[in-house]
């Protein structure tokens, strides 16, 4: 019996030929992520461990984008607190200020997750990295601390799911609406524990950008992680970034999966995920008319160039958007602001009445720079839609991808991109 | 060594109680148990830390605790003085952090389904039995793997691999 993609890393770093699902593992980590909510805490545990010094200094990474620019006292002590740690460790991937972007979106553009990685991360959407054919996984803060200090972490392997997507992609359709229609389709835990497993002739069709996002949200199915195999787009994308070598795996032909979706993606229409759970799922074009006060691009879901491109073709063509709609732009990172600057984006958006903010993950979670009011109801490009999530309990934010939350915020309500003439 | 016996009411709950219901982003800049403890559940059940009563046993439907990965939930469950999760299944990140810092989870469907709101129950972890005072009826949930009952013995996971 062959091996899935995601069982033939984790046995490649435990020195093992083959490992089963079910089977326990405390396999090597080659990156261990955290940011500046969970990394307090966690090196407040790695400091109780009489440990004195990380395993490696170049395997951890340091973001700090939840709640900075520093929101407030409390955060910036956090990230004082982080930055010292940082500092007396000579942590050589450590993001503030001017250099921070949004964790899941600086952390494989600057090469520091690469395919065939296993990378840990207190933070849910650590499992963003499988679209470089990596393992990758969120942990919490008191695994952060044990990797921190042994550069390993306990596993149980997962049993792997497949989903074969097939067929021709719509208009507009993104890996946001792919991710979204599944997620609809099996439910928040429909992949409690397991592995999944993205594969089919559609793949080739989707950019790094897309993978990502689908990726990233296999957290919502309450996946252990997502992936993909590498194949030449994933070379493209990693040859000029990764900061150490590569290497590619791939399921074996004969490869065991405990359930197997195909996926026709000639059925998926732009999709909106109603409140309050990531599952609500809908074609937009099936909704009733829906007024919305603010809407949110960015974050680590979808704050990417390619991401920005799409929304500002939108955009251009409504040239303003609703006056009753706050349209809160964020680049998910340093180079992505930089080249939507020299592209001409950020004009496009400032133009039309947006706001364009400085990376961080902020409203996503309820952060800031973005809080949602009672009753108030905003389409963001993010992952979550649960209660209070963007702010006050009795708000609600519906999930879309940039295309139909451009066109939301020219129209005032949930929108199609074809609505925009 | 006796075995440890968890006692207390119930506060039932549905599906899918995520962990932006349990502790809400906008205390995350704390780590401090004691100021988390103060807002638990306020999301989902703002009168929850008014009703608490130290030992009490949280039960849930599916999925218990999905979404984040953010320690500071099952850190605000425990100091909020909750001596158990009981549910169906819980989300896996949910499951690692609770087990991480010592919170006792356990998953019976049989339990889920007959246990009330407001029920008197009592847990012996040792065993994996539940006991129904109000209904007087007992229940049996899984035995944790002896990977994580190692954990758990040793206090925790950097307990754990200090050893």
């Amino acid at each position: 019996m062959g091996s899935a993609i995601t069982e033939k890393i984790l046995a490649a770093h435990c020195g093992k030929k083959v490992v089963e699902p079910g089977e326990f593992i405390e396999p090597k980590v080659d990156i261990a992520l955290g940011n500046d909510v969970t990394a307090p805490l966690a090196i407040k545990e790695f400091k109780k461990s009489g440990v004195k010094k990380v395993f490696d200094k170049n395997k951890i990474a340091l973001v700090m984008d939840h709640f900075t620019p520093n929101k407030d006292i409390l955060s910036a002590e956090h990230v004082k607190f982080v930055r010292e740690f940082a500092k007396e460790q000579k942590i050589k991937h450590y993001f503030e200020g001017g250099n921070v972007g949004v964790e899941h979106a600086i952390v494989p553009e600057k090469g520091i997750a690469i395919p065939g990685d296993i990378i840990i991360g207190a933070d849910s959407h650590t499992c963003t990295y499988g679209a470089l054919g990596a393992f990758s996984t969120g942990v919490g803060s008191t695994d952060l601390a044990s990797a921190m200090a042994t550069g390993k972490v306990w596993f149980k392997v997962p049993n792997s799911i497949k989903f074969v997507l097939k067929g021709k992609l719509n208009k507009w359709v993104s890996g946001k609406d792919i991710i979204l229609y599944i997620i609809g389709l099996i439910g928040v835990d429909g992949a409690l524990y397991n592995s999944m497993e993205f594969t089919g002739s559609v793949c080739k069709k989707l950019t790094m950008a897309d993978r990502f996002t689908i990726a990233n949200m296999a957290i919502e199915a309450g996946g252990k992680n997502g992936i993909f195999a590498p194949d030449e787009i994933t070379e493209k994308y990693a040859a000029k970034r990764a900061l150490r070598k590569y290497k590619f795996y791939e399921s074996d032909k004969d490869a065991k999966y405990l359930k197997t979706y195909e996926i026709d993606c000639s059925k998926i229409f732009p999709q909106v995920a109603l409140p309050f759970l990531p599952s609500n799922a809908k074609a937009v074009k099936d909704v009733k008319k829906t007024y919305i006060d603010q809407v949110v691009i960015g974050s680590c879901t979808n704050g990417r160039i390619e991401d920005l491109r799409i929304a500002a073709s939108i955009i251009k063509k409504g040239k303003k958007v609703n006056p009753n709609v706050r349209t809160i732009v964020i680049p998910a990172t340093p180079a992505i602001y930089s080249q939507a600057l020299e592209e001409g984006l950020l004009k496009i958006f400032m133009d039309a009445g947006a706001v364009v903010s400085a990376p961080t993950c902020g409203p996503c979670l309820g952060g800031h720079m973005g809080i949602l009011a009672s009753g108030e109801k905003c389409v963001s490009t993010t992952n979550r839609n649960f209660v209070g999530r963007m702010g006050h309990v009795e708000s609600q934010v519906f999930l879309a991808n940039p295309a139909v939350s451009a066109a939301s915020a020219i129209k005032g309500y949930i929108a199609t991109p074809d609505e925009i003439k | 060594m006796s075995d440890i016996i968890l006692k207390g009411k119930v506060h039932k709950y549905g599906s899918n109680v995520n962990t932006d219901e349990i502790i809400p982003a906008r205390y995350l800049n704390t780590t401090d148990p004691i100021v988390l403890a103060k807002y638990c559940m306020e999301d989902i059940d703002k009168d929850f830390v008014k009703n608490v009563k130290p030992g009490d046993i949280i039960v849930a439907e599916n999925n218990f605790g999905c979404g984040s990965s953010r320690e500071h939930a099952p850190i605000s469950i425990k100091a909020a003085g909750v001596s158990a999760v009981i549910a169906n299944s819980f989300a896996r990140i949910f499951f690692r952090n609770s087990i991480n810092i010592g919170l006792p989870i356990l998953e019976s469907e049989e339990a889920v389904k007959s246990i009330k709101d407001g029920d008197e129950i009592e847990i012996n972890l040792n065993k994996g039995t539940i006991h129904n005072i109000t209904q007087n009826k007992t229940y049996q949930s899984q035995p944790f793997p002896e990977f994580m009952q190692k954990i758990i013995k040793a206090g925790g996971l950097l307990k754990y691999i200090k050893k």
